[in-house]
């Protein structure tokens, strides 16, 4: 068993424990390239068969590419997809700094819809080292009853021995992939051949090294054009994957906030 | 950045008691070593000077708002850095008390620890607390740093001091320092390379210990260990899933299932996108498996090869540390999650709690928060289970109360016997007994063969009043004449089944098997059941090939809906009965069978007569078939 070996055997084992618990459970699909690895991981888990459905919470915002792609291999891999428009940003908590309230659609999108399809638990693709506060996230992570995350009281989580007992009201986010490194994403993906959406490879000297929403995602100086590349850029590089996110910058703790909130 | 290596990182967890510098020492470490991002020591500079404070590069990891004003690591905080040799995944644990959950939920996942102690204050609680809960979480490589060695003037007879203390405490748990090494991190001494300000330290420094520490090696070489996670039927396959513990399975090998007791073959190992299939997998891979046979298998259960199975045993014996907000107590019960199975034990003694000052124990009927004990539990059920010594994945358990892990333990036997029954073939104890009264002279006897005459048709085919109405006759005529129907094996030998696809298979095998022992006797053995999968019969017909005749009373769906004698199409059409056969659940027809009777159009005794003439044919002694 090599690293990637490992990983993928982990994240295999994570689902079959969320799918096993859970009846109402649900996986958001970003479109980027972590949600993909995890989509891929499912069909591991499940023998080629993706058994639940795929979320995706619309900004309106979305390069044209995303969709595109996302119609492409929803066809493709046979998958349950829920599309569901996030409210305006009038919605939305006017305290917040400009580009974190934008995000923040995206939370209430998505508590709007783990109450419409009356879900008990819903998969993200998020790491440990995109972000501090990610990385002190449990696997299975409860959430209250307004999707709020209490990090300064998190269940203990060992010996793959997960919260999956809780009372009536609460929810759980499921981490599969929190335990992977961006380089680790990026190797995964040159291995299995995961196709991508086209904005991470370098097009006229800038390529995105994540993507979000096109109003608050910035493209960074790259001439990396093919995953080789990608790789040896990341394994030289010092600068943060998620510098391009505006949210994350705009207050020392913007970021926790939306956490705290309930963005993934 | 990264060491482009394909391997997978060292995970090292730093603990110790509060304040003795952890998060100051990982902060210094990832600075000197070249690991931070551009810009972050930029803004924990920037953050120290907002705060009127000395360069604090605690912050690096302290990235909650909660836990920059108050000063203290709350949760576990996971950061990736690299050494010239390797990556390591670096784990932050909180040293306050009431963190302790955190602190486990870091440890737990480690490949080896530091443990940071200190010069001026020296070992403290948490210190001792947090070396017990490492052995007792089975890391077993550590090394101890003696931070601070700014506050006693880097003075060498502090450190000799307090390296004796260190050594005596963890040789009493039974744990060894790889190295225990002088440091100041907010300095910047002894991480990276020797402490210029401690000349008369010879030892290695920080990163040459711990690119010194052996990365994990999987268990490939113990017992087979598979935990059963779930069983998928996506498509025509049944797929048992789950994670290889230990050990390695092959294609073809011979499994057992615990507690069970079942053995099986494995079919194949099925896996998505892979350049081929795999004949074998080995620990650490998540796997599914498909079998030979159709056994009724669950979640909970281990699979394991016929040698070195896992102990079987409702009661046990277990090392625990206690994290629940109420305290352990004696005749409590709690759910208890071992590997996959979740069983509620209940707390019989505790025999023990310890005192992690001095490694004393004490006698005690409850464990409080925070405290570690050993205690005595006891499952209602069956448990397999391994000692932690031998097998720490299937020798290692969680407590649950009402929605909480409320605690940990590791498993040993001490006074308690492996309670795996005997009396199965698999145990070398057993030799066939030849009978001196043969088959022969029985049938002599008798008048007439033994043997098995297998009805098989739908519900309402007519497979009861059938052998019902054969059986009054043919004990009129001299016959030694049995039934076995689901009224009496479904109130006794079957009584534990149900009517799912498994159970039912499981039941046709008993009956099987009860059968072939009646005829063996001599007996003329009539069997009603649906029996609807071809696998299950052809199985019953292997038990006894020389005495089973396959007979099937043929009536289609809409004829015995039609008579209906229990009212049980109607419940099931209205959903009542979930896996009916012929409405909900398959019936697959016999393709050979030794007798068709086809009682749709005929009356009881004209079909009773098709019966009556083949076992006269077949197995009288006396009539024109003269047996076979």
């Amino acid at each position: 068993m090599d690293h990637l070996d490992a990983l993928e055997a982990q994240s295999v084992y994570i689902l079959r424990e969320a799918f096993n618990k859970f009846d109402r459970l649900g996986m958001l699909w970003s479109l980027g390239k972590d949600s993909n690895v995890m989509v891929w991981l499912a069909r591991k888990a499940f023998l080629g068969h993706v058994p639940f459905p795929l979320m995706f919470c619309d900004t309106g915002k979305k390069f044209p590419e995303m969709y595109e792609f996302q119609k492409k291999y929803a066809a493709e891999w046979g998958v349950k997809l829920l599309v569901r428009e996030c409210p305006p940003i009038e919605e939305i908590d006017p305290t917040l700094p400009p580009a974190t309230r934008s995000a923040a659609r995206k939370t209430e999108a998505l508590k709007r819809l783990i109450a419409e399809q009356d879900m008990q638990a819903v998969i993200a693709g998020i790491r440990r080292d995109e972000e501090a506060t990610r990385a002190k996230e449990r696997v299975f992570s409860p959430r209250g009853e307004n999707a709020e995350w209490d990090f300064r009281d998190q269940p203990p989580e060992f010996w793959d021995q997960f919260k999956t007992d809780f009372a009536p009201g609460t929810h759980i986010r499921i981490h599969p992939i929190l335990h992977w490194t961006e380089l680790d994403i990026w190797r995964y993906i040159q291995r299995e051949k995961i196709p991508l959406v086209s904005l991470y490879y370098s097009k006229n000297g800038k390529r995105y090294r994540s993507l979000g929403d096109q109003d608050i995602t910035f493209p960074i100086e790259s001439e990396a054009s093919t995953i080789e590349e990608i790789i040896a850029e990341l394994e030289a590089t010092t600068i943060a994957e998620r510098s391009g996110r505006a949210m994350d910058h705009e207050a020392e703790d913007a970021f926790e906030r939306l956490r705290t909130a309930g963005y993934m | 950045m990264q060491v482009s290596s394909e391997s997978p990182a060292l995970k090292l967890v730093v603990v110790g008691h509060v304040d003795h510098g952890k998060s100051t020492l990982i902060g210094r470490l990832l600075h000197d070593t070249g690991s931070l991002p551009d810009g972050k020591a930029e803004a924990v500079i920037r953050m120290s000077e907002r705060r009127g404070m000395p360069v604090e590069w605690a912050f690096v990891l302290d990235a909650l708002q909660a836990e920059r004003d108050q000063g203290i690591t709350i949760d576990t905080t996971q950061i990736f850095f690299n050494t010239d040799k390797r990556n390591y995944v670096i784990i932050d644990a909180p040293g306050h008390t009431e963190f302790l959950k955190n602190m486990v939920s870091g440890a737990a996942l480690s490949d080896a620890a530091l443990l940071v102690i200190d010069a001026k204050e020296g070992m403290q609680e948490q210190s001792r607390r947090h070396g017990y809960i490492l052995h007792l979480l089975g890391v077993r490589q550590v090394a101890v740093v003696i931070n601070k060695m700014d506050l006693v003037d880097y003075r060498e007879e502090r450190y000799q001091e307090l390296t004796g203390e260190i050594r005596k405490y963890l040789s009493g748990l039974g744990l060894e320092a790889a190295a225990i090494v002088p440091v100041s991190a907010r300095e910047g001494q002894g991480l990276v390379a020797a402490p210029d300000k401690m000349s008369w330290y010879a030892g290695p420094h920080l990163v040459e210990v711990l690119d010194g520490f052996s990365p994990p090696v999987l268990p490939t070489d113990r017992p087979l260990r598979l935990p059963v996670q779930d069983v998928y039927k996506f498509d025509d396959r049944r797929i048992i899933a789950g994670r290889i513990e230990s050990g390695r399975i092959r294609t073809g090998d011979r499994i057992l299932i615990s507690p069970s007791n079942k053995s099986v073959t494995v079919k194949s190992i099925e896996s998505w996108n892979t350049p081929s299939p795999a004949l074998s997998a080995s620990a650490g891979q998540s796997v599914g498996i498909t079998l030979s046979e159709q056994l009724f298998i669950e979640r909970g259960q281990v699979i394991s090869h016929e040698a070195n199975p896992p102990i079987e045993s409702n009661v046990f014996r277990a090392r625990i540390f206690w994290l629940g907000r109420k305290p352990l107590e004696v005749g409590k019960r709690y759910k208890l999650k071992l590997a996959t199975n979740e069983q509620m034990v209940d707390v019989q003694s505790i025999e023990t709690v310890i005192d992690v000052e001095n490694l004393t124990s004490a006698a005690g009927d409850k464990l409080e928060r925070n405290g570690i004990g050993e205690i005595t539990l006891r499952a209602r059920a069956m448990l397999a289970l391994d000692e932690f010594s031998e097998n720490p994945k299937t020798g290692r358990f969680v407590l649950v109360d009402e929605y909480d892990t409320v605690g940990g333990g590791i498993i040993f036997m001490e006074g308690y016997p492996d309670q795996r029954s005997s009396g199965d073939v698999r145990s070398t104890n057993i030799t066939a007994v030849e009978h001196r009264v043969t088959p022969d002279m029985r049938a002599r006897s008798n008048g007439h063969e033994g043997g098995i005459l297998w009805l098989t048709g739908l519900s309402g085919a007519g497979k009861s009043t059938l052998a019902i109405e054969a059986e009054q006759q043919l004990f009129a005529k001299g016959y030694q004449v049995y039934v076995l129907d689901g009224d009496n094996v479904r109130f006794g030998l079957s009584s534990d089944l149900g009517f799912a696809p498994e159970d039912r298979a499981e039941n046709i095998r008993r009956v099987g098997e009860v059968a072939k022992l009646f005829a063996s006797a001599g007996v003329l053995v009539l069997t009603a059941f649906i029996s609807p999968y071809r696998a299950d019969r052809d199985r019953a017909r292997s038990i006894a090939p020389d005495l089973f005749h396959e007979v099937y009373v043929a009536a289609d769906v809409s004829t015995c809906e039609g008579r209906d004698p229990k009212g049980l199409y109607k419940k099931a059409r209205a959903g009542e009965i979930k896996d009916f056969t012929g409405v909900s659940a398959p019936y697959e027809e016999p393709v050979t069978p030794e007798l068709t009777v086809d009682t749709s159009d005929k009356t009881v005794n004209e079909s009773v007569a098709e019966l009556l003439a083949y076992v006269e044919e077949n197995f009288s002694l006396t009539g024109n078939g003269g047996g076979r």
